[in-house]
């Protein structure tokens, strides 16, 4: 008993102020040594020489809603372009009227990639609403039932168009690229030879050429009288380019499994497609989450290529607008705002992918 | 005895050797025919449009100009040569930015890692933001910031003597061409030679006696010293070329075009951020305890770097570099977006103008395809021989 009071006694010595708080954290991570204190000023000094003039740029000086000709006479950025033309840039031709339909689809398209997040959500019956969302978003786009006018797809453009390929792409090269990593893992001599040369031949490549080739071959290739429109072979690309990389990260998850797990399904008498089905598959896609969310983030920057074969994709519209002479010279402001939007999705797609990387490790 | 009974018992349909080849004949008919359909679709289509097949065209006059070339190059010269004039200059934008991007990709891992709290969270950031950025839409950035925003070459910015900016591109002072600069690039080749042979002798020599030789030190004053050397024997000249302003454009020094500036910042700060990425996890990959280990049998600082940390981060690094150092030569075929003449702007233009489009297409796959797989193979030995270093 003595000795505890005692203790309570003894006065608390608190640590000195130096190595607490404010400058105790400033000491520690910012002048800890000679050569940090040199680095820390020196970057400082650079940021200082930096940030302040683009600001002011970017929100002092800017104009919000002017004209163009009003943007020429001030210092600041013009980011009237945006606003004037925001409905050009992210709809493309869609018509004007009519724009209200591609806007519904990204917002359900948003709403379900928004509740898919929640790996408790995934069931059967997301599933089910996914289709029927695939399909409300292509009726919406399409139109000609209910009531919709039709719309051309050639018309289609902008963020939707964007999008488009970069989900359908991916919901199409899924399981595409699931069949060619079990071909590769195959011990049929043939099917694994077609599934290695397909996959080193499209990986070896790079899209923009394959790009070409769906816009200048691949109407060679078909019979007379049958074409594919531009939009539809540009996704047809994709799809083959995107499969190939997700076979490898499949690969990656198969090779990952341990021999125990094929000799039980074996011992209880599953055939190849059941042990796939209910052992293999379930265990190795779920390995593969955050590789596979890396491919998709990928894919979608990668659509912004078919800007060079003339598809009115984000990047393409934007540069419609700058091509229009009451706006030319405004490069700056127009790509740093699509940059924005680029990286608004890949960012939280990046961030989810480190979330789930987190909830599926089992490492302690 | 028992295999027969099995045999009998069971049909031949469920026996997995022939459902093995049924299903191989199946999958290698359905691609034939798949494949045939489409070669005689293109048959008829093609010679519906009287394109003749074939490579006759590489050797027909190409009649366009290309903007910049390593070679002689002009509209007189052949298709055949105008591609080459492409390749070469998808190899030079992919070498230098390949070099730009491992130093500069290593530099900002390291900061990533750096206890510097200011230094780390400015490299995430740049990390965060570049990887997620198209890489196409930072090309057209670049290229616009040149084309826009800096001044005709009359007003060209000039940051420091002998440098100029301007919308024509980049112009610097070079030294003027002498025979010396020949004979100081044999002299770093004879310099290679001689490090590799010492290298070979310190390693033998330690194994037998145990003694070590500062071979690092040495082969650096060798790989300075043997050209400084030569052009102090040619009378160390020092005469530069200075660009000067002719009438509408920079005569003289070394003119880098907006396009290759846009395309190689692009590439590079785009790519530098993956590289930081696998870097970073390099080092990460090495245990602390390691380090701690090499520092209590006495190795100093820099001898635990080099024998202890890099053969182990190297190896960890190694593989997802070349991927990225691959990614960076295939990426570099969006020149064609800026109009730098690479090897598919080029092609491009070819297929246009003669309408061999199978050709066309099947020539930037092979090049492409001889691009990665060089790469891999010389990776792959390298890779060899880092990993053996482990045991």
């Amino acid at each position: 008993m003595e000795e505890i009071a005692q203790v309570a006694q003894t006065k608390e010595l608190k640590p000195p102020v130096t190595s607490v708080g404010v400058i105790g954290w400033l000491k520690s991570n910012l002048f800890n040594g000679w050569f940090n204190s040199v680095l820390t000023i020196v970057t400082v000094y650079f940021l200082w020489k930096v940030v302040p003039p683009l600001f002011k740029w970017g929100f002092v000086d800017s104009l919000w809603n002017t004209t163009g000709k009003a943007c020429r006479e001030a210092s600041g950025a013009c980011w009237s372009l945006i606003t004037t033309n925001i409905r050009f840039i992210i709809f493309g031709f869609y018509p004007y009227e009519m724009q209200w339909r591609p806007l519904t689809a990204m917002i359900i398209l948003c709403g379900l990639l928004f509740y898919s997040r929640n790996r408790k959500h995934w069931s059967k019956y997301l599933g089910h609403a996914w289709i029927v969302g695939l399909f409300v978003m292509g009726l919406l786009m399409k139109g000609g039932l209910f009531g919709l006018t039709p719309v051309e797809s050639t018309q289609w453009g902008g963020l939707p168009l964007t999008l488009l390929l970069s989900v359908f792409g991916l919901t199409a090269a899924y399981p595409l690229g699931v069949v060619l990593a079990l071909g590769r893992q195959s011990k049929m001599p043939t099917i694994k030879v077609l599934s290695v040369l397909y996959i080193e031949l499209i990986r070896g490549v790079p899209l923009i050429s394959l790009l070409f080739m769906g816009s200048i071959i691949f109407p060679l290739f078909l019979p007379e009288g049958l074409t594919l429109n531009k939009i539809l072979r540009a996704q047809v690309v994709i799809i083959i380019f995107t499969a190939s990389y997700i076979a490898e990260v499949v690969r990656g998850g198969l090779q990952g499994m341990s021999r125990g797990q094929y000799e039980a399904a074996e011992s209880i008498g599953l055939n190849y497609y059941l042990t796939m089905r209910l052992i293999i598959l379930p265990q190795a896609l779920k390995m593969v989450i955050p590789p596979t969310v890396s491919i998709l983030i990928s894919a979608f920057k990668d659509t912004s290529l078919v800007a060079i074969i003339a598809l009115f994709d984000l990047l393409r519209t934007t540069q419609s607008v700058l091509s229009n002479p009451e706006w030319m010279g405004f490069s700056r402001e127009a790509y740093i705002f699509i940059a924005i939007l680029y990286f608004l999705g890949c960012f939280s797609m990046a961030n989810y992918s480190r979330k789930l990387e987190k909830e599926l490790s089992t490492e302690h | 005895m028992p295999s027969s009974a099995l045999d009998a018992r069971a049909p031949f349909w469920l026996d997995p050797k022939v459902r093995s080849i049924f299903y191989q004949i199946a999958v290698l008919s359905t691609v034939g025919l798949l494949a045939w359909y489409l070669v005689s679709n293109a048959l008829v289509n093609l010679e519906k449009q009287s394109i003749a097949t074939g490579w006759g065209f590489l050797q027909r006059e190409s009649a366009f100009e290309i903007g910049e070339s390593p070679i002689p190059y002009s509209a007189a010269n052949s298709y055949g040569r105008a591609l080459i004039v492409g390749a070469l200059n998808t190899l030079k934008v992919a070498f230098v930015g390949v070099v730009i991007t491992i130093i500069l990709g290593t530099l900002i891992g390291m900061a990533r890692l750096s206890s510097n709290w200011l230094i780390s969270k400015l490299a995430s950031i740049y990390i965060e933001v570049m990887q997620d950025i198209p890489v196409l839409l930072q090309l057209f950035f670049w290229y616009a910031i040149f084309y826009e925003t800096l001044p005709s070459p009359r007003q060209a910015l000039n940051p420091m003597t002998g440098v100029f900016f301007c919308n024509r591109g980049a112009i610097f002072a070079i030294p003027e061409s002498h025979p010396a600069f020949k004979y100081m690039f044999l002299a770093v080749l004879t310099g290679c030679a001689v490090i590799y042979l010492l290298r070979n002798w310190a390693r033998t020599r330690q194994a037998k006696t145990g003694k070590t030789f500062p071979v690092v030190r040495v082969s650096i004053s060798i790989i300075a010293g043997f050209p400084l050397l030569t052009w102090l024997a040619f009378g160390a000249p020092m005469k530069m070329s200075v660009p000067e302003l002719a009438e509408f454009n920079f005569e003289g020094g070394m003119t880098l075009s907006p396009e290759f500036i846009a395309l190689l910042l692009g590439l590079v700060l785009y790519t530098a951020a993956f590289v930081a990425e696998v870097v970073r996890a390099g080092i990460q990959a090495v245990s602390k305890g390691q380090r701690e280990a090499a520092m209590s049998i006495g190795l100093k600082s820099n001898q635990v770097l080099q024998l202890v940390i890099l053969p182990q981060a190297l190896r960890v690094i190694l593989p997802p570099l070349t991927s990225q150092m691959l990614s960076l030569t295939k990426n570099s075929s969006l020149a064609v977006a800026i109009g730098y003449p690479d090897f598919v702007s080029v092609a491009n233009t070819t297929i246009n103008q003669t309408g061999q489009s199978v050709e066309g297409v099947a020539l930037i796959m092979a090049v492409y395809l001889i691009f990665s797989l060089s790469t891999s193979v010389i990776m792959n030995w390298y890779n060899k021989r880092v990993t053996l270093v482990e045991r």
